[in-house]
């Protein structure tokens, strides 16, 4: 088990390598370095420039060595903790950062679960009673889920509590707790925990569909095989005998998917933020993008790309820790 | 009685038995309604995007500068005077609201201005190629038409939602057919040279799949300089979806392979001296055809929701482009919604499109194998 876990790590690492590099073409993808439009930009607004600053900034980022070396430096500082320099809100980009990411793992781990318990038993009474009303009803409801999409679906709940309710739904925090440096009090996590079921039901939806498909399909496939068929001839009762064994077998992929959900999730909850104007890293990245703000916007595409890898790494595990076929299948396949 | 239907049912098994593939893969999904219909809405939409022009009343970008925000037109029979007539529509007059102090519309009294089927309109080049100024149907002078109601510019939001729909559309399958390109060669290489290439592929699709999707899209597409044409952003914003969309076609594509080049056929293909590309071309991608299809119908969706997130966002398509996802850009506001909620008739053409594009896949999947039961 162990070997298999350092096995996993190690090949980890040339994945988060190659996140890297790519992120890095994404910060370099503007014509012209940040920080020229950074200038050109601040000389439009008529504010004057400081040589000596602009000189020492340059030199700090490696702007005049080759590309390669540029990025060396970047990464080199990246694993320092230290993603550059925010010129938009002249300010470090760690210091941005920080709680907006952990807000966006709090929102993808809890819609992973509320996706869960939503999905596993609707898709299980769907395909037990296959094409009952019931299964067709959920199954329709399933396909408006996948076809609406996030922020779509945000915009429209906007627009009902907003005309019928009276109400607005957006952000995480009532505003006696929006601000940053209100500490973290029960009252706080509260209120949290109160505005948190929005977003967490907007950004399932679509994969509550999906699993509900999944659950359904491979549940189907399950109860025609001969097993089913023996354990109902010896007289198991029916709701012991899906429960304990086909089911089993019919959810795995809610773990072993969790490698593409989580990337899913995050590009899910990064658009309706910024419908729900959630203070997660949606609403930053976007302003980051639309100013070319690249040091910011590059560290919220690295960090969440990260995210998911490193999710990714758990759920291998959780599935080698539950499934001994892939702890011992592996080491022939890798 | 019993003869003949014996006669009947030993019929059918033989018609069952002499049909080819594709046809036992026809009836199949026949069976199969919704995802019939799914494919006949489909139908409807590219037919609408594609006549745009002709269907709608007014060129997406008229401007009725006396009907900001004018709420959908209704259709009536009943004159002021309780007579039954053709279909016609009351011209309207801005007029403001006393008591919310909004702009509102108030009909013109006594006037009637029927539907008219073929008329004259706004001038437009059809499909590019000759200049014409029919239309499917618009209304006597001086009332108007408006479907879907009017944007903040007066502009027809119905002409402007079948213009966008052409646009959306199109984007999706253009950028499908990008990714099956690269999905079939790099997939094909990679499950049929195999080795270290398959392993390098395979790395590759498996780093670009752990990016979440929008944000990289969204950097991507912000990469694109302000200035260029529409024209340009129109073909980046389709190959930065296909960049990303490739991977799974790709997959598909290799799994398919692997599991056919085993096959007897192919090795007496290659006994008899067949190339390699002999072999992929004749061979093996006919016997998978019905695979990619299923794989296409049901990646088409997911361009279309891309496209329609970025535009939304600000980073795709840009006036004076219309596409559904600019459209909504409109209606990101609260009080914009609340006020105007026609604005949102955009998000139906969007579920709509990509529900039936996920119902007509979901019916050929379980369509493409014909002979399993």
């Amino acid at each position: 088990m162990l070997a298999y876990v350092i096995r996993r790590i190690l090949i980890m690492i040339p994945t988060l390598v190659a996140i890297s590099v790519i992120t890095f073409v994404i910060i370099q993808l503007p014509p012209g370095d940040f920080l020229t439009t950074h200038v050109a930009e601040l000389r439009m607004s008529g504010e004057s420039v400081d040589q000596a600053e602009l000189e020492a900034l340059r030199n700090r980022f490696g702007l005049d060595d080759p590309l390669y070396m540029q990025y060396f430096l970047w990464a080199w500082n990246c694993l320092h903790g230290d993603f550059g320099y925010s010129f938009e809100w002249k300010r470090p980009v760690s210091d941005l950062i920080g709680e907006r990411i952990s807000l966006t793992i709090l929102i993808s781990v809890s819609t992973l679960l509320f996706t869960w318990a939503v999905a596993v038993p609707i898709g299980i009474y769907s395909a037990v009673r296959q094409y009952s009303w019931a299964d067709h009803f959920l199954t329709f409801i399933g396909f408006m889920g996948l076809a609406t999409p996030n922020f779509l679906l945000a915009l429209i709940l906007l627009w009902f509590s907003f005309a019928y309710l009276g109400m607005s739904v957006g952000g995480l925090f009532s505003p006696e707790f929006a601000a940053a440096d209100v500490p973290w009090t029960l009252a706080k996590v509260w209120d949290l925990l109160k505005h948190l079921w929005i977003p967490v039901i907007i950004v399932g939806t679509d994969h509550t569909a999906k699993f509900i498909r999944i659950i359904r399909g491979n549940l189907l496939d399950e109860l025609k095989k001969p097993y089913v068929t023996t354990a109902r001839a010896k007289g198991l009762k029916e709701v012991n005998l899906i429960l304990k064994y086909p089911v089993r077998l019919a959810i795995n992929p809610l773990v072993s998917t969790i490698g593409w959900t989580l990337p899913e999730l995050v590009s899910g909850i990064a658009i309706t933020a910024v419908v729900l104007n959630l203070p997660t890293t949606g609403p930053l990245l976007l302003k980051a993008l639309l100013s070319q703000d690249m040091h910011l916007a590059g560290a919220f595409i690295m960090l969440l790309s990260f995210l998911t890898v490193v999710g990714t790494l758990i759920s291998d595990i959780l599935l080698a820790w539950v499934d001994p076929r892939i702890r011992f299948g592996a080491r022939e396949t890798v | 009685m019993n003869e003949e239907s014996k006669i009947e049912e030993k019929k059918r098994e033989e018609k069952y038995l002499n049909a080819s593939t594709r046809q036992l893969i026809w009836w199949r999904f026949k069976k199969h309604k919704l995802a019939l219909m799914g494919l006949y809405i489909i139908g409807v939409m590219y037919f609408c995007a594609a006549f745009c022009e002709f269907l709608s009343p007014y060129h997406k970008d008229t401007r009725h500068s006396d009907c900001v925000y004018a709420p959908s037109t209704k259709i009536r029979v009943i004159d002021h005077k309780d007579r039954f007539r053709r279909p016609f529509v009351e011209a309207i007059e801005p007029d403001i609201d006393l008591e919310s102090q909004q702009l509102c519309y108030k009909p013109v009294q006594g006037s009637c201005c029927p539907i008219r089927f073929l008329v004259r309109g706004d001038k437009y080049l059809f499909w590019g190629l000759w200049e014409t100024d029919l239309h499917l149907f618009g209304v006597e002078p001086p009332g108007r038409i408006f479907l879907f109601g009017t944007d903040r510019m007066g502009r027809d939001m119905f002409s402007r939602c079948l213009y966008g729909s052409r646009v959306s559309l199109s984007i999706g399958m253009l950028g499908v057919f990008l990714s099956l390109f690269l999905g079939l060669v790099l997939g094909g290489i990679s499950g049929y040279v195999g080795g270290w290439i398959d392993g390098l592929i395979q790395r590759t699709i498996e780093i670009i799949r752990c990016f979440p999707s929008i944000p990289l899209w969204m950097g991507l597409s912000a990469a694109m300089p302000p200035h260029w044409p529409a024209l340009k952003v129109y073909f980046a914003i389709t190959i930065i979806l296909s960049l990303v969309g490739w991977t799974d076609l790709a997959r598909m594509v290799r799994g398919k392979l692997i599991a056919l080049r085993e096959e007897e056929f192919v090795l007496a293909a290659r006994f008899a001296g067949a190339g390699h590309a002999r072999i992929i071309f004749r061979h093996l991608l006919p016997s998978f055809t019905s695979h990619i299809i299923v794989a296409i119908t049901l990646a088409i969706p997911s361009m279309i929701l891309a496209e329609t997130a970025l535009s939304f966002l600000g980073i795709g398509l840009r006036p004076p482009v219309t596409s559904l996802g600019v459209l909504l850009k409109e209606a990101q506001n609260v009080t914009t919604i609340a006020l105007y909620p026609w604005l949102l008739i955009p998000v139906l053409f969007v579920i709509v499109a990509v529900l039936a594009f996920n119902c007509a896949g979901d019916g050929l999947r379980d369509a493409v194998d014909p002979y399993s039961r």
